[in-house]
């Protein structure tokens, strides 16, 4: 009672403390967000306010970065966190460094899209499969709930067993990590459609296949991104996942990372993390202006979320 | 406009009904329910004892309470849903149903919208193209093809619907309460519409609506249907002739009639 009765309140109070720093912002989302009158003004300030507080959340991270370098660390162990100027000049300034971890990139790049896109394509089939009958959903979602519930950290050295430490192993565990939230958003999607629609369809004499390339389809679209979104990040681990376990082959980043970690290179590893990092944002991002173009057109994803 | 009446077959499968052997005309019966009874799974009698005929030319209203199987009416008229006993017979070759919410796609445009139909009934796209042309003019949304149904009002939302359905040039019309959402004048203004339509087009109407003056208003024939389990507790011939105009609300005669309709419809309804 007392827990439940205190959340309302104490998100009030942020509220309210938010109203402090930047008044026009959070008093125009709230009086707002109900109607939609003068949307324009409401997008314009809470699209500054979108891109300031990420920026502010970086400041604080890197007075945190510096003050664990040189507060809490000896200056001989400094390499296990070395200050951002020195991933800077160490790393991202060094021609050889940058050529190798750019190369990586590249075949990280190669392995998790080739893994992504087999996701995708069995992720939909599946999914569709699913939509088309009750039987097999019930014979078939439980083994996509399996795949998504058993870590597949442990089946990486058991791919490796069987089809060798190269480039499919790494697309397979691409896959099998990207695969469930394509199933799981494309048969929801497909699910999703108004039982008005169907009536007019069913009234119509609409068939399976008329019924599911003008209907459910485009229904299921922008949940079928929202899948390709969070899919086409974990398609990144994946592959670094595949490499660091693997340790052969073409070297992607998993590797290169590896490498700086068992010599100790500090600034190396970190400019290689921060490209991994920057690799899994970019194709979020990529995956949601991807998903923008196809039906941002006709969805509104913010009118949903407000 | 031939390939309508191939893919009419699909629109009612039971056994009851008896599908059309030529064009209906003016006056033929489109619709003939005798002694319908619907009941549910879960033990509701919905319906009971239904009988009634549409006929081309015709426009008739059924008004009767919330939850008094009005709706249930119209699915087992369409073929949506069957009747558990009695006699249905869809003599129409092509049904418009016009449905509470507009149910139109939010991806495709009016126009695309309003060729939905056509499309599924397989006609070729020179006649699509004409037919939701001259559809979109009739409800007035020229000027409108390229809009988003995000970017309409509810009223111009129904007129698509109901642009959608003309596409098919149906010969029965079915509505279910489908301008119940919209506010008054909007609704005044669509109910002036469809009249229009109705007289120009001369298709059989079966209208859903709780509303007794939009009953009156709208039609040749007022049905009047008690509360659950639903039944036809009165008929009312409506005199008035089809040039009519909002001011007719407001005469006495309008007025007697939908007072006795009003009337018949608080007697079944206790």
């Amino acid at each position: 009672m007392t827990a439940v009765d205190h959340r309302p309140t104490s998100t009030e109070e942020t509220g309210v403390s938010s109203t402090v720093q930047t008044p026009p912002a959070t008093s125009s989302e709230g009086v707002l967000s109900g109607g939609g009158a003068a949307p324009l003004v409401r997008r314009r300030r809470t699209s500054l306010a979108n891109a300031l507080l990420p920026v502010g959340v970086l400041l604080v991270l890197l007075g945190i970065w510096y003050a664990i370098t040189y507060l809490v660390l000896d200056p001989d162990r400094r390499f296990l966190m070395p200050p951002p100027q020195d991933v800077v000049t160490e790393a991202f300034l060094d021609g050889p460094t940058m050529a190798r971890i750019g190369e990586a990139l590249w075949n990280t790049v190669v392995v998790s899209f080739t893994g992504l896109a087999i996701a995708i394509a069995i992720g939909i089939a599946w999914a569709v499969l699913m939509s088309q009958a009750k039987a097999a959903e019930r014979s078939l979602f439980p083994y996509a709930v399996a795949l998504q519930c058993i870590p597949i950290l442990a089946l990486v050295p058991l791919i490796g067993f069987w089809f060798g430490f190269g480039f499919l192993s790494r697309v397979i565990v691409c896959v099998l990590i990207a695969l469930f939230p394509i199933v799981s958003n494309t048969l929801f999607g497909l699910q999703s459609v108004d039982r008005g629609m169907h009536e007019l369809f069913d009234l119509h004499g609409a068939g399976r296949f008329t019924r599911l390339v003008k209907l459910q389809f485009p229904a299921a679209m922008p949940a079928v991104f929202a899948g390709f979104r969070i899919s086409a990040g974990l398609s990144v681990v994946g592959a670094i996942v595949g490499d660091i376990f693997f340790k052969q082959g073409t070297p992607g980043l998993g590797i290169v990372l590896d490498n700086f970690r068992s010599r100790l290179q500090g600034a190396e590893l970190f400019a290689s993390i921060l490209v991994a990092a920057g690799l899994g944002i970019a194709v979020f991002l990529l995956f949601g202006w991807l998903g923008k173009l196809a039906v941002g057109r006709w969805y509104d994803q913010a009118r949903d979320a407000g | 406009m031939s390939a309508l009446s191939t893919s009419a077959p699909s629109i009612g499968a039971a056994a009851t009904r008896a599908p059309a052997t030529g064009g209906p005309t003016a006056g033929t019966r489109v619709l003939h329910f005798r002694d319908v009874a619907k009941a549910f799974p879960d033990g509701t009698v919905a319906l009971e004892g239904v009988d009634l005929d549409v006929r081309r030319g015709e426009f008739v209203t059924v008004v009767g309470p919330s939850g008094c199987g009005k709706s249930t009416l119209l699915r087992i008229a369409s073929g949506l849903s069957p009747a558990t006993s009695g006699t249905v017979q869809m003599d129409a070759e092509r049904i418009g149903y016009v449905f509470q919410d507009a149910t139109l796609l939010p991806w495709r445009t009016v126009l695309k919208n309003v060729q939905l139909l056509a499309e599924l009934h397989g006609m070729s796209s020179t006649a699509t193209n004409q037919a939701s042309r001259d559809a979109i003019d009739l409800v007035g949304l020229k000027g409108h093809e390229k809009k988003l149904p995000r970017a309409l009002s509810g009223g111009m939302k129904m007129r698509a619907s109901l642009a959608r359905s003309l596409t098919l040039d149906p010969d029965l019309f079915l509505f279910d309460e489908p301008f119940g959402a919209l506010d008054e004048i909007t609704r005044e203004r669509l109910n002036d519409e469809l009249i229009r339509l109705f007289t120009s087009k001369g298709f059989g109407a079966l209208f859903i609506t709780h509303s007794v003056s939009e009953a009156v208003y709208l039609s040749t024939r007022v049905l009047v249907m008690s509360g659950r389990p639903g039944h036809i507790v009165d008929s009312f011939d409506v005199p008035f002739g089809p040039d009519r105009t909002p001011e007719l609300r407001f005469t006495p005669e309008f007025a007697a009639l939908a007072g006795q309709v009003s009337h018949a419809l608080r007697a079944g309804h206790s």
